[in-house]
């Protein structure tokens, strides 16, 4: 009997915090030596969670798949981080944040939580120039910053294009100090398959070692999971490969209820695809459209090389439907915009899935080496990848998988539906509704490490001061392991004949056609077929080779894949359900005349939140009505 | 086109490894260096066989998981290149490619092509940060910065801790590696502070793992994927005499 509540603290929104945190009951130092917290991802909000916690004096387990904490894939983040500090004196502020990213998200986010990642985005910026990050500045020495898409303000702070790199390198470093003070003990290379909840509470984790291949039991007072979003769901996204759901799911599995799941951003600006071995697609920095502009040709399937084609002769056509915000829309926007051209046949290249997006005029007014001091690194990454020059020849580019802004559902203080289990960073659902503005991610996931997660856990564990450590040979553990094991042992024995990517290939074209940008309710059905069906043929014909008890890069993936097929046709069940249009989640049947997202507040103005019910069961829906006491609900207009 | 392969593969780390060859038809000079070991991996296991471990992440060329030896260069012939962004089209048909793990004592081969580059963290504990804790920082803006001298940080921030420079040369020295964070710290004002006790915890952290020392062949700036400089090198030398001459830590 899972009940919401949101535990949303009254007030005016922008004292809500303060006068909230000051309610909260702290733990003394001698007692946080004490208590221990198990937190699982090393991105940033991961690896800034787990710094701040050991600064406290609390015992730290971080967990993380790869081999450094380094390289988890906040490091990919190009663009840039938003604060509200109002440098450039442009009319920015906190409100107006707040304001920006609830429009965004269409309405469908919690206002306290997104008024509270605003007001925590100042102090993220301040603690990452303490800690060396070298941020872009001006001449006097002050830090720049940058336009994104969907705000009217520059709020963004960038390094180059590798802001994601600095900052995750960042608190990188603050968790080496942890590390070498003793306060946090990194395991890296594990994979968390499970968590274990013992009369209710959150009390530990089943991990595989990715060398040996061991079952390993963690206890703690508390877990966390900073296990970022599920967008690999696609197959070809512009995630690493290694990203994946199964942490996440695992919780899902044992209680913690999920949110929105159908919410996935689709980023506008990536590099096509350019052969049928490619599973990954790199991403171009949504900041590229504060100089570049994107076009077609005016006349379908026009096949002249674009720097023959006049300027009259092409439709720049961001500019021409949404003149007050341009080139510089919000990314669900520009997907829709760029898929509705070459839907419609105007796309470029030899797939026809493409357009352009030019430099052309940028390089003209700021010389080419202004516009290489600002996207230096993403020029020549382009050029690597595809071969072609973007100095003399505009980029072509492609709407892909990026971006989930559904999550484990948390409370106010990010807590799931499990007692002691946290969700920051990507991996809950809370801030960004459904669609996500440029640069919000970092904010989100540092300030949810950094400032917010360090008071709220802490509420939590003074009530766990007289709770001795976890024994990891309580029969819960026992019994979390066995079923790890089970499952691993099911997918070994299948012994099929077709490989774990090839599965998960077919798996991202289902979802990708059937549930992406564009969905209607009768090919949402006709995908969850599709998708059930693959998922039988998985279980009878995966092979795996190799053993478990060794490094098995096969039976990784397979573990993940046969997550994803659950999370897709959770992801088919929300679509469903969610009769309306809003940010990414775009319903063919709900549109408006000029093809733009239709809401429907009066019965879709909640967050979904779905809870497991057993494999084969339908899962059931919890809705959590969204209030807006601060901003008016209106519809969303960048014309 | 159509490619020969010779992979090192070894069971793991108490095992002994050897070359293997493969035969690859119809690889898309368009297909990555690292989705034409996909192709293969593919084949091997549709045919029975293990296939090679080798590993990679953000296959964008800035997590730093991917790092093979190819044709006796780390990340292969292209020049700023990660052996994720290479591409096939930089072969020719009918090559004989040879694929190897980086060569390293510090850096023991876990399976196949997969080393263990934990020392790179180890370095990183011995100093690689400002202590400054969550709370305490004041307003960004307080700490203006040249921006002549914070770019260079960021050129020296750029390192992604993939191990080339340690794989290219010849003494598996890190000094690169090393010096890249060093300096970085070394010219903000935030790091300024602890900068000689950084560089001496740094340096002899890396002496102990098992690194080499620099002999000033430049090999590592050649392969940095990166493009760090060794003028870097130069600068932690300055910063690790100056320390050692200050140093209250030795009286």
């Amino acid at each position: 009997m899972i009940k919401l509540d949101s535990k949303i603290p009254g007030g005016p929104i922008a004292d809500k915090w303060s006068n909230y945190k000051n309610s909260l009951r702290l733990v003394n130092p001698a007692n946080k030596k004490k208590l221990e917290i198990i937190v699982v991802g090393t991105g940033l909000a991961g690896a800034s969670a787990a710094s701040a916690l050991g600064e406290l004096g609390y015992n730290v387990k971080v967990f993380c798949f790869q081999d450094s904490p380094r390289r988890a894939h906040s490091v990919a983040a190009q663009g840039g981080i938003n604060a509200a500090k109002n440098y450039k004196n442009d009319g920015d502020s906190i409100y107006r944040l707040f304001h920006d990213m609830i429009k965004g998200g269409d309405y469908r986010a919690r206002e306290a939580n997104v008024y509270r990642a605003a007001e925590v985005s100042n102090e993220v910026i301040d603690h990452f120039t303490a800690l060396g990050v070298p941020f872009a500045r001006d001449y006097g020495g002050m830090l720049d910053n940058r336009s994104f898409g969907g705000v009217q303000v520059s709020r963004t702070f960038y390094a180059k294009g590798q802001t994601g790199q600095q900052c995750l390198l960042g608190t990188y470093s603050s968790l080496n100090r942890q590390i070498a003070k003793g306060r946090v003990k990194m395991f890296p290379r594990r994979d968390m398959l499970d968590v274990v909840v013992i009369d209710g509470k959150a009390r530990g984790i089943i991990t595989r070692n990715l060398v040996t291949g061991e079952i390993e039991r963690h206890g703690a007072h508390a877990v966390v999971l900073a296990t970022g979003g599920y967008g690999t769901v696609f197959y070809l996204s512009t995630l690493a490969l290694g990203s994946n759901a199964t942490a996440a799911w695992s919780a899902h599995k044992k209680g913690a209820l999920f949110a929105n799941p159908s919410f996935i951003q689709i980023h506008p600006t990536s590099i096509p695809v350019l052969n049928d071995y490619q599973c990954k697609l790199t991403l171009m920095s949504e900041s590229l459209r504060n100089d570049g502009r994107v076009w077609v040709p005016k006349e379908k399937g026009d096949k002249r090389h674009p720097n023959q084609i006049p300027e009259g002769e092409r439709d720049y056509y961001l500019e021409r439907r949404y003149p007050a915000f341009g080139n510089l829309v919000p990314r669900d926007v520009a997907s829709r915009a760029a898929k509705e051209r070459c839907d419609a046949g105007y796309g470029v290249g030899d797939t026809g899935l493409s357009v352009y997006l030019d430099f052309k005029d940028a390089i003209a007014k700021q010389g080419q080496k202004a516009i290489q001091d600002k996207y230096g690194n993403l020029f020549e990454m382009y050029e690597k990848i595809t071969g072609t020059n973007p100095y003399t020849e505009p980029m072509r580019i492609y709407p892909a998988g990026h971006y989930t802004m559904g999550g484990l559902w948390v409370d106010y203080n990010l807590m799931t539906t499990i007692a002691g289990l946290y969700a920051i960073g990507e991996s809950n659902f809370s801030d960004h509704g459904a669609n996500r503005l440029g640069a919000s991610s970092l904010m989100q996931c540092s300030g949810d490490g950094y400032f917010i997660l360090p008071y709220t856990i802490g509420h939590y564990m003074s009530d766990e001061i007289r709770n001795p450590k976890t024994d990891t040979n309580h029969p819960e553990f026992e019994k979390a392991e066995k079923e790890v094991r089970d499952r691993i042992d099911r997918l070994i024995a299948v012994n099929g004949t077709q490989t774990a990517s090839s599965f998960h290939k077919r798996l991202g074209k289902i979802l990708w056609d059937h549930c992406g940008m564009f969905r209607n309710a009768q090919g949402l059905q006709k995908g969850l077929e599709l998708l059930n069906q693959l998922e039988d043929e998985f279980w009878k014909e995966i092979k795996i080779p190799g053993s478990q008890e060794e490094m098995n890069q096969e039976l990784e993936k397979a573990i993940k894949v046969a997550d994803y097929f659950e999370v897709g046709r959770l992801m088919i069940e929300d679509a469903l359900d969610r009769n309306e249009s809003c940010g990414a989640h775009f319903r063919e049947e709900y549109q408006t005349e000029q093809g733009e997202a239709r809401r429907d507040d009066a019965n879709y103005s909640y967050v979904a939140a779905w809870e497991y019910q057993g494999p084969g069961k339908k899962p059931l829906l919890h809705k959590e009505p969204l209030k807006f006491d601060f901003v008016e609900l209106k519809e969303r207009s960048y014309k | 086109m159509d490619i020969k392969l010779k992979i090192w593969r070894q069971k793991n780390a108490s095992t002994k490894g050897r070359f293997e060859d493969y035969e690859l038809k119809d690889v898309s000079p368009e297909m990555s260096f690292l989705e034409m070991l996909d192709y293969l991996n593919k084949q091997l296991i549709e045919g029975d066989k293990v296939p090679v471990t080798f590993e990679h992440d953000c296959r964008e060329g800035i997590c730093g998981t991917c790092g093979l030896y190819i044709n006796g260069r780390p990340h292969g012939p292209a020049t700023h290149t990660t052996t994720c962004e290479l591409h096939m089209r930089e072969f020719k048909d009918g090559e004989t490619i040879i694929v190897e793990p980086w060569r390293s004592k510090a850096f023991p081969i876990i399976k196949d092509l997969a080393v263990d580059r934990s020392a790179f963290d180890k370095i990183m504990h011995a100093g690689g940060f400002v202590n400054v804790d969550t709370g305490s920082a004041k307003e960004a803006n307080g700490i203006p910065i040249n921006k002549r001298i914070s770019d260079r940080a960021f050129d020296a921030a750029v390192c992604i801790g993939c191990g080339a420079c340690v794989a290219a040369c010849k003494n598996s020295s890190a000094m690169l590696f090393v010096a890249a964070k060093v300096s970085q710290y070394a010219m903000l004002p935030q790091g300024k502070v602890e900068a000689a006790d950084r560089v001496q915890g740094m340096v002899e952290k890396m002496d102990e793992l098992g690194f080499g020392y620099c002999s000033n062949t430049y090999a590592c700036e050649f392969d940095c994927p990166k493009g760090i400089s060794v003028e870097f090198i130069a600068q932690m030398n300055r910063e690790f005499i100056s320390a050692k001459v200050c140093s209250h830590k030795d009286h």
